[in-house]
């Protein structure tokens, strides 16, 4: 790779904070033209806010950005574009009802002049999108594109721009191993095209696979930088996460009988995401069951049956042995289901309630926390206050609103809820979406508990890794079908990626035969 | 088969399209509003207003089209307000909207009744005439329907044209629906989205301003109390119906519109004269329910409506 060392970007001392919370500390790198930067360390480091003060969406404490030579003025996003940074954010910033190209064009020309010049515009993506190998169609809506697509039409609008400095903002966390190398061959190219390109991660191989230079944040401090081939993956995770992180030990166990069954079940579409195409499914004692998939393909369908949100149109569900003809949330909490949403914001909590009434949204019908029709504040008080205690959650008391608690607190307060009534299938939808290092190894040790203690955990995730680390057994779903069952450790990330792009029962005869 | 000879008749076309020029330019401001993610439930009040200030302004001396140009002010002025507090403050569009209303709705009674306070009976401008275009006017019974009317009528068919064009050809256009479908998308792009937000609804409530005043510079020639009658609310239905697209809610006001024309008619048919007439006047409510209910299922709604943008929050 040339290397002719001229410095594109300088950060120097940026200092953000937040209230009490300094989320960057005298934060300074810089990136030389054509080389990749990884930005590493764990959630809650400060690796988005830093990028969001370099992209101007927030206004820096302290400390300048100099892109070019030239000091950005703070706090305007217009004036990082106009000076050639792009950003790919980790939440796309696109309209679904628009198309692709009306989402690339958007804010390229003046607001005031006359035209959009279609024509010229569709040609320039269409170039773009060959040279830097992003198929993807200009006509397209957007709401009906997959993640890895959606992905690609944010890079196009930085590429349109003519961007020279790229940021990319976790652009694996979605995606498939299949499209992590595609996304890797589109940043091979812009680098040899002359872009220098930041970054972001918190996964290790990617960032030697990618990288020139590693940049190391932990809380809000950088705490190391080397050249990839002076380093491993090692002592990389030493100056990510310090040393008091540990990950938990994970033993397989045996599975027992199975608790709940899902045989042949079929159910609606939902909106664009495929329903269950008679997928069956067995729920084993002492058994974590991971679930990997990319996300809208069946996953939030599965997730309603168990949790007791949609009987299936066709096929059965057995608790035991028993056939269910009543299946509703409040059946299933009554019998041992606990229910980990994928969206702990929206519907695993109510977020200007506090932390008691929010501990007792599934129980609070029942003894002891309601007793002929009035409800028992001082248990319920006591029951929350034990959970914080016991699940560590931190926050003012048990009279705060829930909203005001970082997403692993309220994590916690959920986990808490549902595990205190020690159930026998546990469904985690995305338990660690979100959530920083030491809060993910809270949650993991806590559903390998529950494991150990025999109830089976339903693992639904789309970080193969997480899926990987903690399954005892794997299914992958695409399309609302489901995979066969795989223990651990029998398939590469790559062998179930193939799997998770919907072609792994494909007969491999059909290459020969045509 | 009196309602059948009904619908082919010059004259009844053209009623249909003048009822429906004031809810083509309430529609038009609704939608641009809504467009942009805000909605607008100033433009029954701001109907009020500006059906009473054209008027008023072509009353002490303007000529017609100053005294459009000063509806339209007054509206924006209402807009201005509406969106000051819905865009930066963030408030609640339902009470603020309502609150519009209420505030332009009395406000133009009480200025009215201190314009004119000894009146009985309100005085008479001389309103928009008819504009016959020369060989398009000729045309059977297209002729007499479309090109024999007011020319505030074909500024209204005009608009519809320009704000198409503008949604759908032009940056601002690109920009103003990105800003109801995605502002975090607008803000990346370093657009100001509260611009673009407080400009639309602006421009929306003087177009709704204009709907009002043809009321009393084209269709009548005076203004009364409650003259309004619910006009902006089934705009707001209108733009649903027209799935927030400028040519099929112009197409819905002109159905909305003949759905009316025709029930004035057949009640004065034989067959009308049977029936109580409280249920003609319900008939365009009900048909434009029927509509509505089986042509907006589809629709899109824009993504962002009455979503507040703050720049910086998460």
């Amino acid at each position: 790779m040339t290397k002719d060392a001229t410095e594109v970007l300088r950060l120097n001392r940026i200092t953000k904070r937040f209230g009490k919370l300094t989320a960057n500390d005298a934060v300074s790198f810089s990136l030389n033209q054509g080389e990749v930067v990884a930005l590493l360390g764990e959630n809650g480091a400060g690796k988005t806010t830093l990028m969001n003060i370099l992209f101007g969406q927030y206004t820096a404490d302290d400390g300048t950005v100099e892109v070019f030579g030239e000091t950005l003025p703070a706090g305007n996003s217009r004036a990082a574009l106009d000076a050639g940074v792009g950003m790919v954010h980790q939440h796309f910033t696109l309209a679904d009802n628009m198309t692709v190209q009306e989402n690339i064009t958007l804010g390229v020309r003046s607001l005031f002049s006359a035209s959009l010049d279609r024509g010229a515009a569709r040609a320039r993506i269409v170039e773009l999108s060959e040279t830097f190998q992003l198929a993807v169609s200009p006509e397209a809506r957007v709401g009906n594109l997959t993640v890895g697509e959606r992905q690609r039409v944010e890079i196009l609008k930085a590429l349109y721009r003519d961007v020279r400095i790229l940021i990319l903002d976790e652009p694996t966390a979605v995606l498939t191993p299949q499209e992590v190398d595609d996304l890797f061959v589109t940043l091979k190219q812009a680098v040899a095209n002359g872009l220098s390109i930041i970054f972001i991660s918190h996964k290790l191989h990617e960032v030697m696979a990618i990288a020139d230079r590693v940049v190391v944040l932990r809380h809000g401090k950088l705490s190391g930088s080397a050249r990839v081939q002076d380093t491993d993956t090692t002592s990389l995770a030493a100056m990510m996460m310090g040393t008091d992180a540990v990950p938990p030990v994970i033993a397989t166990s045996a599975a027992g009988e199975a608790l709940f069954e899902l045989k042949e079940v079929s159910t609606p579409n939902i909106g664009t995401a495929p329903g269950l195409k008679s997928v069956s499914l067995a729920l084993r004692a002492n058994q974590i069951i991971g679930l990997a998939g990319v996300s809208g393909n069946g996953q939030a369908a599965l997730a309603d049956v168990v949790g007791g949100l949609r009987m299936p149109a066709q096929g059965h569900v057995l608790l035991g042995s028993e056939v269910l003809e009543k299946w509703t949330p409040r059946v299933a909490v009554q019998n041992g289901v606990a229910r980990i949403p994928e969206d702990r914001h929206k519907t695993g909590t109510i977020a200007d309630f506090d932390l008691t009434e929010n501990a007792i949204l599934e129980q609070y019908s029942t003894a002891p926390f309601s007793k002929k029709g009035w409800l028992n504040w001082r248990k319920a008080r006591a029951f929350a206050d034990g959970i914080i205690e016991k699940y560590d959650v931190r926050c003012p008391g048990a009279g705060t609103r829930i909203r005001l608690l970082s997403g692993g607190n309220m994590q916690k307060l959920i986990l808490g809820r549902v595990l205190e009534a020690e159930p026998q299938i546990v469904l985690a939808n995305q338990p660690v979406r979100g959530l920083d290092i030491g809060a993910v190894n809270y949650v993991h040790s806590q559903l390998l508990e529950a494991r150990d203690r025999g109830a089976s955990v339903l693992l639904i995730s789309e970080d193969l890794d997480e899926i990987m680390t903690l399954s005892d057994v794997i299914y992958v779903i695409a399309d609302g079908r489901l995979s066969p069952a795989f223990t651990r450790g029998e398939m590469t990330p790559a062998e179930l990626g193939i799997w998770m792009a919907g072609q792994g029962d494909s007969p491999k005869e059909v290459s020969y035969a045509s | 088969m009196e309602i059948i000879d009904i619908l082919f008749t010059a004259s009844f076309w053209a009623a249909a399209i003048r009822i429906a020029s004031p809810l083509i330019f309430a529609t038009l401001g609704e939608l641009i509003c809504e467009r942009a993610g805000v909605l607008n439930l100033g433009i029954e009040g701001i109907m009020v207003a500006g059906a009473f200030a054209g008027w008023m302004a072509v009353y002490s001396g303007t000529d017609l089209w100053t005294g459009v140009a000063i509806a339209m002010f007054v509206g924006m002025a209402f807009g201005l307000l509406h969106s000051l507090l819905t865009v930066p403050f963030g408030l609640s569009q339902h009470v603020v909207g309502l609150g519009v209303t209420l505030l332009a709705t009395s406000s133009t009674y009480y200025a009215y009744r201190l314009a004119l306070p000894e009146v009985t009976s309100p005085p008479k401008i001389d309103a928009f005439q008819p504009l016959e275009i020369p060989l398009l006017s000729e045309i059977p019974l297209l002729g007499g329907a479309l090109f024999s009317q007011t020319p505030f009528t074909y500024l209204a068919f005009i608009l519809v044209l320009v704000v198409s064009v503008v949604l759908y050809r032009t940056p601002l256009g690109l920009a103003l629906r990105a800003a109801g479908e995605n502002p975090a998308a607008v803000a990346a792009q370093g657009l100001p989205v509260t611009g673009l937000r407080m400009g639309a609804v602006i421009m929306g409530s003087g177009l709704m301003a204009m709907g009002g005043a043809f009321l009393t510079m084209s269709a009548f020639d005076s203004f009364f109390f409650e003259m309004v009658n619910g006009r902006g609310w089934i705009c707001i239905a209108l733009v649903v119906f027209g799935a927030w697209r400028p040519g099929k809610a112009l197409m819905g006001a002109v159905l909305f519109a003949a759905f009316d024309a025709l029930q004035i008619r057949v009640q004065q048919t034989s067959f009308g004269a049977e029936i109580p007439y409280q249920i003609f006047l319900m008939m365009p409510y009900i048909l434009s329910i029927l509509a509505l209910v089986m042509v907006s299922r589809r629709a899109e709604v824009p993504a962002a409506l009455m979503v507040p943008f703050n720049k910086g929050e998460r």
